[in-house]
């Protein structure tokens, strides 16, 4: 046991998703000694788009143009929602918080301020959300405005046809037209990656043998739009360069999973949390959480306990299924770590609707843990499990971020919101 | 109105009809089949893909345990490349009743069913899966068929003979005339066009519809309908068929296919044919008592459920229906005043055969052709484009290609682009338009552990760049395709299931938002 690492920190933030690095960056901004735990690799399913509020009610398909409006009629109309326990304007905080953090890692994200913008995705639907890479923000004005615009697509990339969104917008977007190139440097080689492809634009050549592939394609259009690949660090100058280099307003487009948008997020959280002092062991998992006088002990390895943490508090950011916060038998739903009671359907026959795209969501996605007006969670017997543990994120219950389209919202609100009150309760 | 013509009119794309077609074809008949929806869409793509040795029904229906000996041998003989010679064992575990393992082997014997007893060691040696809590063990000659593949080859000998096929295309309707039917008004359900088959004879193959089909010609069936569940596991766990020997009852068989086993199955009296899928219940049920002979269906991870509707002639006085014969009904109608048609349901995938070669028969009675059956002894030719729906049979044929832009649409059952082509020009060749759907039924796209997460969109995006789809076809067709793929996976979302459909939902409606109307 001797080779054990001891740590004692103020705060644990437990899970690497968007609402754990939130918080290690909230609590890193306020000067709280943060350790985080958690395993990475759930972020690169995250497409990007920072999505705050944009469906509500649910049933009735209602889209807000205003997301700020609809978080009003969303916590009048469901009080335990948990952006229903934080005034607007500290959600609103939370956003400038993590964004100007973004911004200065070099990572730009643009927004209306009261109003979501409109995203083009691969399956020629339009996606309302709110703070949009700044790579992606000309297809928001190109889509505004139906200016001509080319869609290309990359040889070799599965999943992304700039044909398939042509054709799907075209009888709202007349001047929309498409193209294919073969990427420099990957051209014969099968099955494309974004990330090498994303990684090769930092090298100029790279970029002007790109822009060469595209060139003869742009005759008569306003805009060009491409599957988000414009490199993982300084996307936004590699985007620029090559808006130089063709003539055109350029933009990205979000991808299917493994997507860029979502690496760059993760990658300028994990170069930059440090600096503000957060410990970071990424691929650990907990494996034991006890509770004692002044706080917790909790264990965390890889297969066996590596290192101790002694912390004051806790905040619980471990998400969902995808995330392992929560698991599910065939009888019920459990928070894996803590084993702190969800909130849940009765029985396994109503977790899910019979049809897949129920506009009233699946009741599964509902369930997750209940807390008091400051996310601290409660035990079996309806008390707070502990004045410092606090819960934030999609593991929270009452919510249904997919449905919604307030995944990021939800995130970084409540984990901003947990952060304060970890400090208030310090 | 458009009018086809033609000799003998099937209604019913199963396994049924496709046989009935082939048989009818090799003897020189000239014959169209309609289906509502498309090929195997009813019972005969929602069972087990289980050939019958006869032995499951010793005890019970020994009438229909002959037939399935017989026809069991001539399958093996006359398709063997839609079956897998797998054998099968019978196990009973402590607590089933002695004396039906006791009969058992006599049984069997008494119909001439082969049939051996193992030492209980011998068979856990076999089948390292089973239970140590067994008390017997017979070894049978059972296999798994391919009733897809089965039934594409038949229809596929079929069409080259000059049959025709149509799809999507629903029977509305009967004109009468003489105690004939002299036309049949159909609908295609794509165009919502109405159309007429004029046809010497019909015959009602429409399985679990046979009695609404029946009803349209003023005829009247007594049809129960007994929904059977069954689980697809997702890999593999015996070499064999695995029977419980008991009574018939949940979950008392497992079958291999491939790369997969199938466990199975419920039986539950149903009113309707409206809503057929597999419930919480039902699948809770299945393996809980599945476990009893392998334990590791407990545990095992399950890519996806599904619910066919097995048709039984007669009236029941048991709540699922399990004591009614399951041999087959052919009805003349000739009573009912109707000369030129008949009905054929009931019965199983392996009696198929068996059940065409009655029913042309009468047909070609009907008819006054006098060429015999030739089934029996003609072996059904290998049809190319079939090969897609057996597990492992596309990856095979990518890695031999070896072809760099060939890439892997469907990566859990490695369907490259080249197959999905080839899909494309079979159904093209059908008549049809390849969709998610259609192509999801003749191959293993969508059906690996994703369920269809990655493969929705990415064969999505590439039939726009073959241009298969047009506008916003593909916003259907993924709608369409995952909520297809859901029914299956709706009473078995727990544990790896249920990470792998947040994620599929997190793409296609976080992401996407396909489940609001833009």
């Amino acid at each position: 046991m001797t080779d054990i690492l001891n740590i004692d920190c103020e705060l644990l933030v437990i899970g690497a998703g968007m609402t754990g690095m939130a918080a290690s960056l909230f609590a890193g901004n306020r000067n709280i000694e943060t350790v985080q735990v958690g395993i990475t690799s759930e972020i690169i399913f995250a497409s990007g788009l920072l999505d705050l509020m944009g469906v509500h009610p649910m049933e009735q398909e209602t889209i807000w143009k205003d997301p700020w409006e609809g978080i009003q009629a969303l916590c009048r109309d469901i009080p335990e929602h948990p952006y229903a326990k934080i005034p607007p304007e500290i959600i609103y905080e939370a956003f400038e918080e993590l964004t100007r953090f973004l911004n200065a890692s070099g990572l730009a994200y643009v927004r209306h301020e009261k109003r979501n913008a409109l995203v083009l995705t691969p399956v020629g639907t339009v996606k309302p959300s709110y703070f949009i890479p700044r790579t992606m923000w000309n297809g928001v004005q190109a889509l505004q405005a139906k200016e001509p615009c080319l869609i290309v697509d990359i040889e070799g990339l599965k999943g992304f046809s700039a044909r398939q969104i042509v054709a799907s917008l075209r009888s709202r977007w007349p001047h929309l037209s498409h193209a294919t190139i073969s990427f420099p440097s990957s051209a014969n080689l099968g099955e494309v990656y974004l990330e090498p492809l994303a990684r090769s634009l930092v090298i100029p050549q790279t970029r002007e043998a790109l822009a060469d592939a595209l060139r003869p394609h742009l005759k008569a259009v306003r805009f060009l739009g491409m599957p988000a690949v414009f490199g993982i660090q300084d996307s936004h100058k590699i985007l620029s360069d090559i808006e130089n280099r063709v003539g055109v307003p350029v933009f990205e487009i979000p991808t299917m999973p493994p997507s860029i948008p979502g690496l760059r997020i993760k990658e300028v959280f994990e170069s930059n949390l440090p600096a503000k002092g957060v410990q970071r062991f990424f691929q650990k998992r907990v494996m034991d959480v006890k509770t004692e006088a002044k706080g917790f002990v909790v264990q965390i390895g890889d297969t066996s306990p590596e290192t101790l943490i002694r912390t004051r508090g806790i905040v619980l950011a471990s998400g969902r299924f995808l995330g392992k916060g929560l698991s599910a038998d065939r009888k019920q739903i459990r928070e894996s770590i803590l084993n702190l009671p969800v909130h849940q359907p009765l029985k396994r026959s109503e977790w899910h609707c019979y049809e897949f795209l129920d506009p009233a969501g699946h009741p599964v996605n509902r369930a997750g843990l209940v807390t008091d007006d400051w996310f601290r969670p409660f035990d079996s017997s309806g008390k707070i499990a502990h004045k410092r543990l606090f819960a934030a994120g999609s593991i929270l219950a009452h919510q249904d971020w997919m449905r919604q389209k307030c995944g990021s919202g939800l995130a970084v609100a409540t984990a901003y919101a947990a952060v304060n009150a970890f400090r208030e309760n310090n | 109105m458009q009018i086809v013509k033609t000799q003998v009119l099937i209604i019913g794309g199963g396994v049924t009809g496709a046989g009935l077609a082939r048989d009818l074809a090799l003897r020189g008949v000239n014959c169209v089949i309609a289906e509502k929806h498309d090929i195997n869409a009813g019972a005969s793509g929602a069972n087990h893909g289980l050939l019958h040795s006869g032995a499951r029904y010793v005890s019970s229906d020994m009438h229909s345990a002959e037939e399935c000996r017989d026809e069991g041998r001539i399958l093996k003989k006359m398709a063997p490349d839609c079956i897998e010679d797998t054998g099968g064992l019978f196990v009973a575990v402590a607590g089933d009743d002695e004396r039906y393992i006791a009969e058992f082997p006599h049984l069997c014997t008494q119909s001439q069913i082969p049939v051996k007893e193992l030492d209980i060691k011998e068979a856990r040696e076999m089948e390292p899966a089973l239970s140590s809590k067994i008390i017997a063990a017979f070894q049978v000659q059972d296999a798994s068929i391919g009733p897809f593949k089965l039934s594409m080859e038949n229809i596929h000998q079929a069409r080259s003979l000059g049959c025709g096929l149509l799809r999507h295309s629903q029977v509305v309707g009967f004109q009468i005339e003489k105690k004939r039917i002299s036309a049949t008004k159909l609908k295609n359900l794509l165009t919502h066009e109405h159309f007429l088959v004029e046809a010497d004879q019909v015959v009602n193959a429409s399985g679990a519809w046979a009695k609404e089909i029946a009803a349209l010609a003023g005829c009247q069936i007594d049809l129960l309908y007994s929904k059977g569940s069954l689980l697809v596991t997702h890999s593999r766990l015996t070499k064999r068929v695995i029977n419980r020997l008991r009574p018939s009852s949940n979950a008392d068989i497992l079958v291999p296919g491939g790369t997969v086993s199938i466990l199975g199955t419920t039986s539950i009296r149903i009113e309707n044919l409206d809503a057929i899928f597999p419930t919480v219940k039902e699948i809770d049920a299945i393996v809980g008592e599945g476990a009893a002979m392998i334990p590791e269906l407990e545990m095992t991870r399950y890519i996806r459920a599904y619910a066919g509707v097995r048709p039984l002639v007669g009236t029941a006085t048991e709540e699922g229906g399990r004591s009614i014969s399951r041999s087959f009904s052919l009805i003349d109608h000739e009573t009912e005043g109707l000369n030129n048609f008949a009905t054929i349901t009931g019965g199983k995938l392996t009696t198929y055969r068996l059940m065409a070669e009655k029913t042309a028969d009468l047909v070609c009675a009907r008819l006054g052709v006098t060429r015999p059956c030739m089934t029996r002894t003609e072996p059904l030719p290998t049809a190319p484009a079939t090969r897609w729906t057996q597990p492992g049979s596309a990856p095979k044929l990518w890695i031999e290609h070896n072809d760099p832009q060939d890439l892997l649409l469907c990566e859990c059952e490695m369907v490259p682009k080249s197959v999905v082509n080839s899909l494309a020009q079979s159904i093209h060749d059908q008549n049809g338009k390849p969709d998610l759907i259609a192509l999801g039924l003749r191959s293993r796209i969508g059906k690996g552990t994703c369920q269809g997460t990655f493969c929705a969109q990415r064969i999505a995006a590439y039939l726009y760049d073959i241009e298969e789809l047009a506008g916003r076809e593909g916003l259907e067709n993924i709608r369409a395709f995952v909520s297809e793929r859901w029914r299956g996976e709706r009473p078995l979302l727990w544990d790896t299931s249920l990470i792998q459909s947040e994620l599929k939902e997190a793409l296609y409606c976080g992401l996407f938002g396909v489940e609001l109307n833009d």
